[in-house]
């Protein structure tokens, strides 16, 4: 690892101004960025710890959801969020292991979009609103590409605020080396139609499967994908599984989390 | 009730105490006054020429005390490889020089080509960085797939090897004709080719070095991470860098797993000492977990084609293999015994059968060096006949079980010379699989397949029965065979004036339990308690010179060894005991640590004889040497041959392709039993680490060779979700006849015998789930691996 300088505000404010600096960084959790660190393949000059601001942290009832602080720990959200969001709280309990849940925050997850994180696909299939600190931005136009997202520079996300679904599940198969997702599919019922974001699988990181979204809004049962065909053109092909492997993942686990989600 | 103590019982092991509560010692455990920090610089391209490396720049910066390169060291001797091995048409082996660092060309990625020395760890890696940035290597077409090494004779990763051939070797040659013959003529003959995942060690401790030079005596330190100091201390010393035996001192304390890795000297040991020496000043390095993955010997990484030739109900006729070996880049130390020696010897199995060959072509390429790893070359072996019965028997329509009872060699035939030339001493093969069907509950299968398949899971049973040689072994076979090292092990046995007792091994433990197991058997052999017996070993300053720990040999060997060393302290306490008691030697009975005469109350204690020994004011000084100290050297006669039957029950979720372990029962033959606990626990690792290869590991090289597998990202590990809880027997029990313990080994039964179960019973699981297309399934059994198959 570098050296570098580390800052830790405790407002929003002192934050964005700490990040106009020359090589500064916002770290949060530090469950990627600092591995990536201590292999030299990032130098950042400043960083910048969000993880001292009282107003990005925590879980609450607000309009209309559940507002979670951006540096909430997977840990609190697993913990916090299982009496309002019960398939949130069980994703968020289900990523990593428990010393990654206990650095690791959602807003760095999202932040950093990594294709194969968890997050993106509570967050995109919950239809979730991204609250940055210049901004409010709505899960659809947030994730935009792998390690790609709609944020700007210097802007950071400081709350995520998620409709409560009528019904929702998390299904995740693991990769058999790091644990993340291979491939994860998130179902969401909401009164006004059936929402499917899938992690893991997508060349373009998450997406939603708008077919199948279709086809659990006419009928919300397990075998209402079956008739489905998925094609794996876009699909991630790896050392783990091909193209063709992740397109079946994503529909068996499709019908995994409806039947899940009860 | 089973014994609480000596020989037998489970008691506890001693040094986890120290392992659990963070106390151990380990080498990066150790800081020196005036220590400094050696980082390496490694290749990032799997072949290329060195053309010029600049090392003023690194030289220059802060911190830096000294920087090295291949240039350093290209006068100083080669790591040698241990064992020769003569190809079919008689000609030795190629055997490339394997220099300290890289020089002239660097071949695999991971290759360390240079070294930069510096005050801290952060200036030595700036260093580093630098060094690498300077050093200008054109890079060369990577030579990745060992049948394309082969096949193109111009691109070659040593220029003077122009087939990248290490040698072709043929076993048992004479056998080749009637083989070849019995095969033709067969009424079936099944063939399987097959894959023998490359496996990275992982050992929990990462290798680490610290070199010290005491330029008042001209005397050096290498406190490193080994398996065998004094093998290590004779290669550095002796064969590369030229330092009398007596002049070094290498210590390995407490080290955190080997499985094989750490048997071999590699350069980084020597580059410490050296710089050590020119900076006169302690030199440390620790391999991160990337140096890990691309620089230990990794393991395996056979490509086998083997033929089954039988009669219509199952008798075996002839066994024929093809294998490629992948030695990778360089010839560690003994890379080339282990796809030979102790693979193509085991390819008869607990089998009658009369006519097998063996053929090995050895391939170099760019890649890791790959060695020994927990049952070098037997678990290939196993993997290969376990695998190819099973697909006989699904071929044939026979029972898997039957067939084995058919062929199994019987009690009444031992001992059994094999056609691939090992003699069995003992073993009851028939017992452990009725063993193994009673434990693992065969009878009952249907129902809980049954049960599995209400819940959509495709359950399915695999068999495995597995032999190994190992204790290894008799100096004068291995040496006939190529060895150039004895394979003996040595123990002093000291008994201190006041009656405890410090004992001196050769075998070194890294894990394994020696401190407590050993002191189990001194205790009952001197009927004194097991914590006054204290176990020294790792330190060639302390210690007699020994082998080391590999191969399962640590108790068949060193621990006979230990034995030996207890009869001379017996027989000689007798001889004080006959003075003191003023009676006839051969009146002198020994008895739960009493030295008594023969039909008298007359009797001295073990201490009080320890203590005469070394006050020897009533003692028979004019015959008899004061002192209570003796060594022993023990040269097996014979290997061992542990063997069993293991039987695996998965799970397959036909929908997603993953297998679950659900059940997996050991029925094991290690002869006599000195621990049951700490052989239960060996055989659980080594069942670990076959589920492992089995189910998750693999080790991947791109085209280029890039290693894509470089971290546990990539890289799977089994966790403990990932295996069951063993049900583990060793009741059958037939001692070995040529070692007065009667034991046989237990280290790497596990990982020699596992593999073909947990495969044999996927294969299971898809059949009876009605998808018979599927022959074969290469390891690791991931995931997409079985759905592919399923969909292919």
């Amino acid at each position: 690892m570098h050296n570098f300088d580390f800052v830790k505000p405790a407002s929003i404010a002192d934050a964005v101004k700490a990040l106009s600096s020359d090589g500064a960084q916002a770290l949060s959790g530090g469950q990627t960025l600092l591995p990536t660190m201590k292999q030299r393949l990032a130098a950042p000059a400043v960083l910048v710890s969000l993880t001292g601001i009282a107003e990005m942290k925590g879980v609450c009832r607000g309009d209309g959801g559940l507002h979670v602080g951006a540096a909430t720990t997977h840990a609190t959200v697993a913990k916090e969020a299982a009496a309002h969001y019960p398939a949130l709280a069980a994703l968020a309990g289900g990523i990593g292991d428990p010393a990654v849940r206990n650095r690791g925050t959602i807003g760095g997850s999202i932040a950093n979009n990594d294709p194969a994180a968890c997050y993106p696909a509570g967050v995109l299939g919950s239809g979730a609103t991204v609250v940055t600190s210049k901004r409010k931005i709505a899960a659809d136009d947030f994730f935009q590409g792998l390690f790609s997202t709609a944020l700007d520079e210097g802007e950071i996300v400081t709350e995520v605020r998620f409709p409560i679904p009528e019904k929702a599940a998390y299904v995740k198969f693991q990769q058999p080396a790091s644990r993340f997702a291979l491939t994860g599919v998130f179902v969401a019922k909401f009164g006004t139609g059936v929402r499917v974001a899938v992690t893991g699988a997508g060349q373009g990181g998450v997406f939603r499967w708008t077919e199948a979204e279709a086809a659990l809004s006419r009928s919300f049962a397990p075998g209402a994908v079956d008739g489905l065909s998925l094609s794996g053109d876009d699909m991630i092909s790896d050392l783990h599984g091909s193209a063709a492997y992740r397109a079946n993942l994503v529909k068996v686990l499709t019908g995994r989390a409806v039947a899940a989600a009860g | 009730m089973p014994k609480d103590h000596g020989i037998g019982a489970s008691s506890k092991r001693r040094e986890d105490i120290r392992f659990l509560t963070g106390r151990g010692v380990y080498t990066d455990d150790m800081n020196l006054h005036g220590q400094t920090y050696a980082v390496f610089v490694r290749s990032q391209v799997a072949h290329g020429r060195i053309k010029s490396i600049n090392t003023s720049n690194a030289a220059s910066m802060p911190g830096v005390l000294a920087v090295f390169t291949g240039e350093d060291f290209k006068d100083v001797g080669g790591n040698p490889a241990g064992w020769l091995i003569n190809s079919r048409d008689g000609t030795p082996m190629r055997e490339p020089k394997r220099p300290v660092l890289a020089h002239g060309k660097v071949r695999h990625v991971g290759d360390a080509y240079a070294a930069v020395v510096a005050e801290s760890y952060a200036e030595a890696k700036d260093a580093a960085e630098q060094l690498a940035a300077d050093s200008d290597i054109e890079e060369l077409p990577a030579i990745i797939d060992m049948a394309a090494a082969v096949a193109n004779a111009s691109n070659r990763v040593h220029d003077e090897i122009p087939d990248n051939l290490c040698y072709d070797w043929g076993w048992i040659e004479d056998n080749r004709a009637a083989v070849d013959a019995a095969i033709k003529a067969a009424p079936h003959v099944t063939v399987l080719e097959l894959v023998n995942n490359r496996l990275v060690p992982n050992a929990m401790e990462p290798r680490a070095s610290i070199g010290e030079y005491f330029p008042g005596t001209g005397d050096y330190k290498l406190t490193t991470t080994s398996q065998n100091p004094h093998l290590t201390r004779l290669l550095v010393a002796a064969f590369v860098l030229g330092i009398p035996e007596n002049k070094l001192t290498v210590v390995a304390p407490d080290v955190g797993g080997g499985f094989g890795s750490k048997i071999y000297h590699y350069g980084e040991e020597a580059v410490v000492l050296a710089a050590a020496k020119k900076l006169a000043r302690p030199v440390r390095w620790t391999a991160e977990r990337s140096e890990s993955f691309l620089s230990d010997a990794h393991g395996r990484d056979h490509v086998t084609k083997i033929e089954l030739a039988c009669e219509k109900d199952g008798t075996f006729i002839a066994f024929r293999t093809e294998t490629m070996a992948n030695v990778g880049a360089y010839l560690s130390n003994f890379a080339t015994v282990t796809p030979t020696f102790l693979h193509g010897t085991l390819m008869a199995g607990p089998y009658k059968v009369p006519n097998v060959y063996v053929n090995v072509k050895t391939v170099f390429t760019n890649t890791a060096p790959v060695d020994a790893y927990r049952g070098a070359g037997r678990p290939e072996a196993t993997y290969s006949l376990e695998r190819v019965i099973d697909k006989m028997c699904r071929e044939l329509g026979l029972d898997p079980f039957e067939v084995r009872r058919k062929n199994f060699i019987t009690t009444d035939m031992f001992p059994y010379t094999t056609p691939v030339g090992l003699a069995y001493d003992t073993g009851n093969y028939h017992a452990t699989l009725d063993k193994a069907i009673e434990i693992g509950n065969v009878a009952g299968f249907e129902a809980r397949r049954a049960a599995s398949a209400k819940r959509g899971k495709l359950r399915g049973m695999g068999l495995s029965t597995w032999i190994e040689a190992c204790g290894i072994a008799p100096s004068h076979l291995v040496g006939v065979l190529g060895a150039r090292v004895g394979l003996y092990d040595a123990a002093t046995v000291r008994v201190n004036a006041t009656g405890n007792i410090s004992v001196m091994t050769g075998a070194h433990s890294h894990g394994q339990g020696h401190e407590t197991v050993f002191a189990q058997i001194v205790a009952e052999k001197l009927g004194v308690p097991e914590a006054s017996v204290e176990i020294v070993h790792g330190d060639t300053s302390k210690i007699p010179f020994g082998m080391g720990s590999y191969g399962s040999r640590s108790l068949a060997v060193c621990g006979v060894a230990v034995t030996k060393a207890i009869d001379k302290i017996v027989a000689k306490g007798k001889k004080i005991a006959a003075h003191m008691l003023e009676a006839a030697e051969e009146d002198i009975t020994f008895e739960n640590g009493s030295f008594s005469v023969a039909g008298t109350d007359k009797a001295k204690t073990f201490g009080e004889i320890a203590f005469s020994a070394y006050v020897p004011h009533n003692y028979p000084l004019e015959t008899l040497e004061p002192g209570l100290e003796e060594t022993a050297f023990y040269d097996p006669a014979n290997f061992t041959y542990p063997a069993g039957a293991y039987i695996c029950e998965v799970e397959v979720d036909a929908e997603t392709g993953k297998v679950d372990v659900v059940a997996f029962h050991c029925a094991d033959d290690f002869g006599n039993i000195m621990n049951p606990m700490v052989v239960e626990g060996q055989v659980h690792g080594g069942v670990g680490q076959g589920i492992g290869q089995a189910l998750c590991e693999n080790t991947t090289y791109d085209d280029t060779g890039q290693l894509l597998t470089g971290s546990y990202m990539d890289y799977a590990m089994p966790r403990a979700g990932d295996v069951p809880f063993y049900n583990v027997d060793y009741s059958c029990q037939t001692p070995c006849t040529h070692n007065p313990l009667g034991v046989k080994g237990c280290g790497e039964a596990g990982a020699i015998g596992s593999p073909p179960a947990v495969v044999n019973a996927v294969i299971d699981a898809l059949h009876r789930g009605g998808h018979t297309h599927v022959k074969h399934i290469d390891m690791p059994v991931s995931p997409s691996r079985v759905w592919q198959a399923i969909h292919g």
